[in-house]
């Protein structure tokens, strides 16, 4: 149920950014004349015609910016007063043991997403983490395979795409889950529906069940990130997330 | 196993300085620039708390509304950590595009407070929240008058602080720029006398402010191919941020994070000068697009434009980066000095954001002391022995460590330690 929820959702994003990315604009509004020439406008500072690196291809800016500062608003009010409070009521070796089981279990999409990358390497790390780290650490609690040497992969079905040569199409940022492209959007949408297919058949958990488990799955995934909306210096922070984004995730499929 | 070797080296290198107070100073790092974006190497480091409560706040200083664009600049950012009882208070101002959170500053902090002092941490004048939230110009860099700006950002944080904290006593420091500042607010407080300072400590300030831009922009033309190459270069070095970025808890944009980054490429030093140039660069694109927005002065971007929280800046961010602190100073500073003070000269100004303007005060403020390296890449020669002149013996000067280099090592540490455990004079 939850899958589907989540398939809708998905789904749902990428109409809206289709739709809305027509109707609102990101150009800079010209109003009136200019009280002097500007010293350093951009005809003469910039060579016509040029690309610069940072120039993601983002058709849908008006769309993603507005969800950037959706985001940034629903964090600021809602995920990081949440995940403090989390922090605080937990000891850390119990988040820890939160943050090994997800690992865990998203390790079984790693697992299918190395086999379909054909990657001997990852998928053995993976089987083997998933092996000890399933028995030793029981049912991934705690995090054995590291202690032993196995190292952690992480690979999604954006990233399969990526390998078997499907580029990421246009920036997109996605309502609640940040920066992301097309072909990472849609891989999310699959990996998150294989996720929920495993989890039912694996635990058949109650809908009241799934729930919980998703809220905790938010809370400690936005207690492990250390980034904070706006608070990055620069006037020119989309930008350089998406840079950054773009940049890690090419990164990502090279490696 | 590796390890082994290493934490014998560190046993040996700790019982040295443990056995020899009056050890000679063991910096290694002969080359500035490598000093300067290595840092101090781990057996060399201070021991210091890692377990210091710091806490982040913020705090509404101007009347101004922030302009739509900086919707999430209104209040200034701050962050404080309090001792449990009494104690005295340093105030700590960042160096040059550093916000308040800044590894610097955070190590600086950890520092006085493992001595008992209560600490609160600022960003630098010329950062995008502190231009929005606190500088009553919008246009950073004349030095009384970022003074002026500080100093009442430091008087709202005190009054709100002061119901949880006892304070005692004031002191204050500052690396880089920030300790630039801190000369200049000392300076004003010894005129408006609100904080009469214990100790105002400064950790590597620029002499001539015009001086230190000029270094720092000449740092770009080491760009492999010329200048022209930025993009390119700068999308390598991108590449590298983002494969540090892979293993960084932050996106925070800082000096940690590219100096990291290049850890990763093979770093001539053509290149070492780049990357610093670089890091400045983005500081500078920062302060300059800010100010230019908060001013609507039509630096970069036309004053008939109206840019918004969803507006595309990316062409000003591309023209941003191509310009450095020198056109800053010459096309948009300048003038608009010029027009508030009809007369003024170029030459005068450039000599006026100088610690040479306050030499008379500094030469005689027995509580004010400066810590400096004599291969500093900010200082051009001669400007150790102003400072020399100045300070007298209230100035210490190490041989190596370039621009901050050293500033985790045990004997700067040690020395900031020191200057305040001494009898207020």
């Amino acid at each position: 149920m939850m899958a589907q929820q989540n398939r809708h959702l998905v789904a749902l994003a990428l109409i809206a950014a289709g739709a809305l990315s027509a109707g609102c604009s990101t150009a800079p509004v010209v109003e009136g004349e200019e009280a002097k020439p500007t010293v350093f406008s951009a005809d003469r500072v910039l060579q016509p015609g040029v690309t610069y690196s940072a120039d993601i291809y983002d058709p849908w800016q008006g769309f993603n910016r507005r969800v950037y500062y959706f985001n940034a608003v629903v964090d600021k009010h809602f995920l990081l007063p949440a995940s403090n409070a989390y922090k605080t009521v937990t000891p850390a070796p119990v988040r820890r043991s939160v943050t090994n089981f997800f690992d865990n279990f998203l390790n079984l999409n790693t697992l299918l997403n190395s086999v379909l990358q054909l990657s001997p390497k990852k998928t053995a790390a993976t089987t083997g983490r998933l092996v000890v780290n399933s028995t030793l650490g029981v049912l991934g609690l705690f995090d054995p395979a590291t202690r032993m040497g196995i190292p952690q992969e992480q690979e999604d079905f954006g990233q399969t795409l990526g390998r078997w040569g499907v580029g990421p199409g246009p920036y997109l940022v996605l309502p609640l889950l940040g920066p992301s492209s097309l072909r990472d959007g849609l891989g999310a949408g699959v990996d998150w529906y294989v996720n929920n297919e495993l989890r039912s058949r694996i635990f058949a958990l109650e809908p009241w069940q799934e729930w919980t488990w998703t809220g905790i799955y938010v809370l400690n995934l936005r207690a492990n990130l250390g980034f904070r909306y706006y608070e990055t210096g620069t006037p020119f922070e989309y930008r350089m997330v998406r840079m950054l984004y773009t940049t890690k995730r090419r990164l990502d499929i090279e490696r | 196993m590796a390890l082994q070797p290493l934490i014998r080296k560190s046993i040996v290198v700790l019982a040295l300085l443990w056995m020899a107070p009056a050890h000679a100073y063991d910096y290694p790092i002969a080359d500035p620039f490598l000093a300067t974006v290595v840092g101090t190497p781990a057996p060399l480091k201070a021991p210091l708390p890692e377990d210091v409560p710091f806490r982040q706040s913020s705090i509404r200083v101007l009347e101004r509304k922030a302009p739509d664009i900086f919707w999430y600049d209104q209040e200034l950012r701050y962050s404080y950590a309090a001792q449990p009882g009494p104690a005295p208070l340093v105030f700590l101002i960042a160096g040059t595009g550093a916000a308040h959170n800044g590894s610097k500053n955070l190590l600086a902090a950890r520092a006085y407070y493992s001595r008992g002092y209560h600490v609160v941490l600022l960003s630098s004048p010329v950062t995008a929240n502190f231009i929005v939230a606190a500088s009553a110009s919008g246009i950073p860099g004349d030095a009384s008058a970022d003074a002026a700006d500080l100093y009442l950002a430091m008087q709202k944080i005190r009054d709100r602080l002061s119901d949880k904290l006892e304070i005692t006593g004031y002191s204050l420091s500052g690396y880089s720029l920030g300790a630039f500042n801190a000369a200049y607010v000392s300076h004003l407080d010894a005129q408006k006398k609100v904080f009469n300072f214990d100790k105002v400590v400064m950790m590597n300030p620029p002499v001539r402010l015009y001086t230190s831009i000029s270094l720092l922009d000449r740092m770009l033309d080491n760009i492999p191919g010329g200048a022209d190459n930025f993009d390119r270069f700068y999308e390598q070095l991108v590449s590298a941020v983002g494969a540090a970025y892979k293993t960084s808890e932050t996106v925070r944009f800082d000096e940690e994070l590219l100096f990291k980054a290049f850890e990763t490429l093979r770093p001539t030093n053509e290149l070492l000068a780049a990357l610093i140039g670089v890091v400045f660069r983005v500081s500078s694109a920062n302060m300059v697009f800010t100010a230019d927005v908060v001013t609507n002065f039509g630096f970069i971007k036309p004053t008939n434009v109206r840019v918004d929280r969803y507006t595309d800046t990316g062409v000003y961010a591309e023209v941003a980066m191509r310009l450095g602190f020198t056109d800053y100073f010459h096309a948009f500073f300048y003038p608009y000095q010029q027009s508030l003070e009809p007369g003024l000269t170029r030459g005068e100004l450039i000599e006026r954001m100088s610690l040479n303007t306050i030499s008379d005060y500094l030469s005689t403020a027995d509580n004010v002391f400066v810590i400096h390296n004599a291969d500093d890449l900010i200082l051009e020669p001669g400007e150790i022995q102003t400072l020399q002149q100045i300070f007298g013996n209230r100035a210490t000067i190490f041989p190596r460590g370039g621009h901050m280099g050293n500033m985790e090592s045990y004997d700067y540490i040690d020395t900031v330690l020191n200057i305040m455990n001494a009898p207020v004079p």
